[in-house]
């Protein structure tokens, strides 16, 4: 918001504009335009997801309708999906370290840590078709009963995060081929790693919910 | 902000525009040139906001048609004009259309206009982002309202209950295009949230505290923080309905054991906010009128923030009392009694400051004054019949009649809507360059509120005397002739003022083309706030330097001082004091195509949804092609010689650093990516 009279370092192929456009000047907050954006984002999110969690408990119990199983339990692979969440929080350090070495100036290995990060988000969402497939096999629909629906949207919705991050990663990989991926990169990778954090957070909340927590 | 003094010189001997690569499908940046593309492609807040202004107004032109053909039928007992199914689409879409397609917007047209030139900010924090919210509420609107070509509209009503909303109750296309189409008005408003918030949290200027800003920009930083929380809600409880409808789900079916109040609990998680969201706009437009028509500052400006962020707050704790007689239990009733009865008091505190406001002031009852002062008094009165539905056993006798009719009403017309008119009569000239006439405003004035009670105030009546609301007829030994006939004239007495306020602008236009068009000065009101301190119209930059703020109301306080003896004088005129908008060296943000672009998948992809998922392809692939085109648009027009240095990162130089202009947008992408993939 300043007064942005060029100077001759800014004719020298600089873009005020742009410059002042996105945040890179001080705002009020201190924080960047884009990372107040992504955090009203996410916030907005959580009620997003709250409204599914809501959803999914007031359906928890109702497993009526269905010949497959007594209780959910009887279908639910604990260990694989156990393990599908211990890789999708693992790609949360990896995250972390894509972001410090971007910070750093590393870009080799903040590309190879991006990578991994979409990788590793890959096979949580591998195993999740996987796990889905195999519901389906065994008999339990979208409409079997209003667990299953509650399920599916649940699960679903925080698939298709996922998959945003995924591409999020992706992007911010091959999008900087020409430009470079260094530390002043640094905010974008870290407005990608907030939301592939929150993302991570809520499968903590989800794998909870529905997973560990028995029907009483 | 975006300015450059002067634009950026060509490096010699380079033509930047060939220089830059273009990938397939990458348009050139389209560029200002006076034409309609001017306003198709434009990034400006203030375009947009006119924009959202005109669109409202032709939804309110349609949900206005339908609230008459209501009125045409209940005007005599056993009206035949609409079929009983007819009847339950026209009362559906009029409270659809209102509430989502009027209202949201008009506030929307305002705060656009307005929250950037109140902080004294050059535009939004994410132009592009502000017209894609733009064009999707468009497209959204206009997808909703194709509903009567395809079938009928919806016929749940606007909370369109479950599982009344089946498909077993309603086999028409009209609540697939309902959900869908609030769905996409819903990205709208989020992705406005989002960006309006971080306007007003970011892009303030030196000594524009929080506590300094307006109380429009309060109350609409109150409704962005409102809608972003309150949409996501309705959006995963339309999601639910939509897969119910069209993909098997069961969430809304009793008989898979579904429980019917969980769309009345979410619906109204939303809804609850959402009135908050209608009328707060328009506590903000009110709050800027009446002291500049009373002369006097707002009498406790820091309680008028306060409550209004109290109501805000509050509004998420007392949904349920629109659920009172669903059969939550008596410790929920009680709960959310006690909470609707809080509730009234911050929304107390705002009427006792406008009165005390007004108390002592030397008034001026111009048009906007009139209109405001329209506000106060029947928002009183439907806030008055609102706090008789805190009281259960009241409510459960007015639940479903037409007192409920009555009061919303009240709220949303004689509150919300009336707030609106007061608000275009006042910044009228600051947007048009012109003034409404004022004798014609005030014919428009007192035909719309005599109009508005005779049509309303006999439905508290009605309802008392237990008429129920949704009903398309009535038998005459009722006893409802004689106040239905009246609220039906009354309907066009309403409409008759709408009319003089279209005519209105037209013949003021043409009044003012044949004296020469005489420019209103930056400031016809002798108004307070920072949207007044630059010309009329609003030149394109907003503003030609940056205001250093010291206080409230600070552009009041530049024109007026004290004297020795402590009375207020004049120390400066308007004009002395405004900045005249003759800066042409203002660097400004490109037009964009692609928020257009972008928009128009997401009806496509809707209609795919209802008909055929083959039509998913182009839609989806259209939203695609704004989403890349997005993020790889070059920031300018190509004649402002940008180029791109590989080489900047070697740069040692902080402030020289080149960030990648790109990669910038990707960032903003990243907002606008995240909102529209998670909708998918």
């Amino acid at each position: 918001m300043s007064d942005a009279v060029l100077t001759p370092d800014d004719v020298a192929g600089h873009d005020v504009a742009a410059h002042d456009d996105h945040g890179h000047h001080e705002t009020n907050t201190g924080i960047s335009n884009n990372k107040l954006a992504m955090w009203l984002f996410l916030s907005s999110d959580c009620l997003l997801f709250g409204a599914l969690i809501s959803t999914f408990l007031l359906y928890r119990t109702n497993i009526s309708d269905n010949t497959v199983w007594e209780e959910p339990a009887d279908v639910f692979d604990i260990p694989f999906t156990s393990l599908s969440s211990f890789i999708l929080l693992m790609s949360s350090l990896t995250m972390v370290l894509a972001l410090s070495a971007v910070n750093r100036d590393d870009q080799r290995n903040g590309r190879i840590w991006l990578l991994t990060t979409a990788f590793l988000g890959m096979v949580f969402i591998g195993g999740q078709v996987y796990e889905f497939t195999v519901f389906r096999e065994e008999g339990l629909g979208f409409g079997t009963n209003t667990w299953t629906s509650a399920f599916f949207t649940l699960t679903g919705f925080h698939g298709v995060h996922v998959s945003v991050g995924i591409l999020l990663l992706l992007g911010t990989v091959f999008g900087t081929r020409k430009s470079g991926l260094g530390k002043e990169k640094g905010e974008t990778v870290e407005l990608v790693g907030l939301y592939w954090h929150f993302v991570d957070i809520v499968w903590v909340i989800i794998f909870t919910v529905i997973y560990l927590i028995p029907i009483g | 902000m975006a300015i450059i003094e002067e634009p950026l010189a060509l490096e010699a001997g380079e033509d930047a525009v060939a220089r830059v690569e273009r990938p397939l499908g990458d348009l050139t940046r389209p560029q200002a040139d006076g034409s309609w593309k001017d306003w198709l492609f434009t990034v400006d807040h203030k375009k947009i906001g006119i924009m959202y202004g005109v669109a409202a107004m032709f939804f309110f032109v349609i949900g206005g048609a339908e609230a008459l053909l209501i009125r045409i039928q209940l005007a005599t007992p056993n009206g035949t004009l609409l079929s009983p199914e007819v009847y339950n689409q026209v009362f559906t879409m009029h409270g659809v259309t209102m509430i989502f397609l009027v209202i949201m917007p008009l506030a929307a047209a305002f705060a656009n206009y307005l929250l950037p030139l109140q902080i004294g900010a050059r535009d939004v924090a994410f132009p592009r982002m502000n017209a894609l919210s733009l064009w999707i509420f468009l497209f959204g609107g206009i997808f909703l309202n194709t509903a009567w070509l395809f079938g009928g509209g919806a016929d749940g009503g606007w909370f369109n209950y479950a599982p009344n909303s089946s498909v077993t109750f309603s086999p028409s296309n009209g609540i697939d295009f309902y959900a869908l189409g609030l769905q996409i008005t819903g990205i709208a408003s989020l992705v406005s949230a989002i960006n309006l918030i971080t306007t007003v949290m970011n892009m303030r200027p030196k000594g524009m505290t929080l506590m300094r800003m307006p109380i429009f920009t309060w109350m609409n930083l109150v409704v962005q923080f409102l809608l972003l929380f309150a949409v996501p809600v309705i959006s995963i409880a339309l999601f639910q309905l939509t897969f119910d409808r069209l993909f098997g789900s069961v969430f809304f079916n009793t008989e898979a054991g579904a429980d019917p109040l969980l769309w009345q609990h979410l619906f109204w998680i939303f809804g609850h906010p959402e009135v908050y969201i209608l009328i707060l706009p328009s506590f903000g437009i009110i709050s800027e009128v009446i002291p500049t028509f009373s002369r006097k500052p707002i009498f406790g400006y820091k309680f008028m923030v306060i409550s209004g962020v109290a109501i805000g707050f509050m509004g998420w704790g007392v949904w349920a009392h629109h659920m009172f007689v669903s059969g939550i239990g008596p410790i929920s009733v009680a709960a959310f009694s006690l909470s609707t009865m809080f509730i009234a008091v911050p929304t107390g505190v705002k009427i006792l400051n406008w009165l005390a406001t007004i108390w002592g002031g030397r008034l001026r009852f111009t048009t906007a004054m009139l209109f405001a002062v329209g506000v106060v008094s029947m928002f009183t009165i439907g806030g008055l019949s609102g706090v008789t539905h805190s009281i259960a056993p009241a409510d459960t006798q007015q639940t479903d009649t037409y007192y409920i009719v009555a009061h919303f009403h009240y709220v949303i017309f004689g509150g919300a809507l009336l707030g609106i008119f007061s608000g275009f009569y006042f910044w009228w000239p600051k947007m048009f360059g012109y003034m409404l006439n004022e004798r014609i405003g005030k014919w428009n004035f007192w035909l719309q509120i005599v109009g508005f009670n005779v049509t309303f105030g006999p439905m508290h009546i009605l309802g008392l005397q237990g008429m129920s609301r949704r009903i398309d007829t009535y038998d005459e030994d009722f006893g409802f002739e004689f106040w239905n006939l009246v609220a039906s004239i009354g309907s066009f007495i309403i409409a008759a003022g709408i009319a003089i306020f279209f005519y209105n602008i037209f013949y003021s236009r043409s009044q003012w083309k044949k004296a020469g068009m005489p420019n209103p000065g930056p400031d016809p009101w002798d108004a307070r706030s920072l949207e007044w301190m630059t010309a009329s119209p609003t030149p394109e930059h907003n503003f030609d330097e940056d205001i250093v703020v010291e206080g409230p109301d600070e552009f009041w306080h530049r024109k007026y001082g004290y004297d020795e003896n402590h009375n207020v004088v004049r120390i400066a005129t308007a004009e002395e004091v405004a900045q005249d908008g003759s800066n042409t060296n203002v660097h400004l943000p490109s037009p964009s195509y692609y928020p257009i672009v972008l928009a128009a998948g997401l009806p496509i992809i809707a209609y795919g949804l209802i008909f055929s998922l083959w039509l998913c392809i182009p839609g989806a692939a259209l939203l695609i092609w704004g989403m890349v085109g997005w993020i790889f648009e070059h920031p300018d027009d190509p004649n402002a010689a940008h180029d791109h240095h590989d080489d900047h990162h070697d740069d040692d130089d902080p402030e020289a650093l080149e960030t990648g202009d790109d990669d910038d947008d990707a960032k903003e992408l990243v907002a606008a990516s995240a909102d529209a993939g998670d909708e998918n």
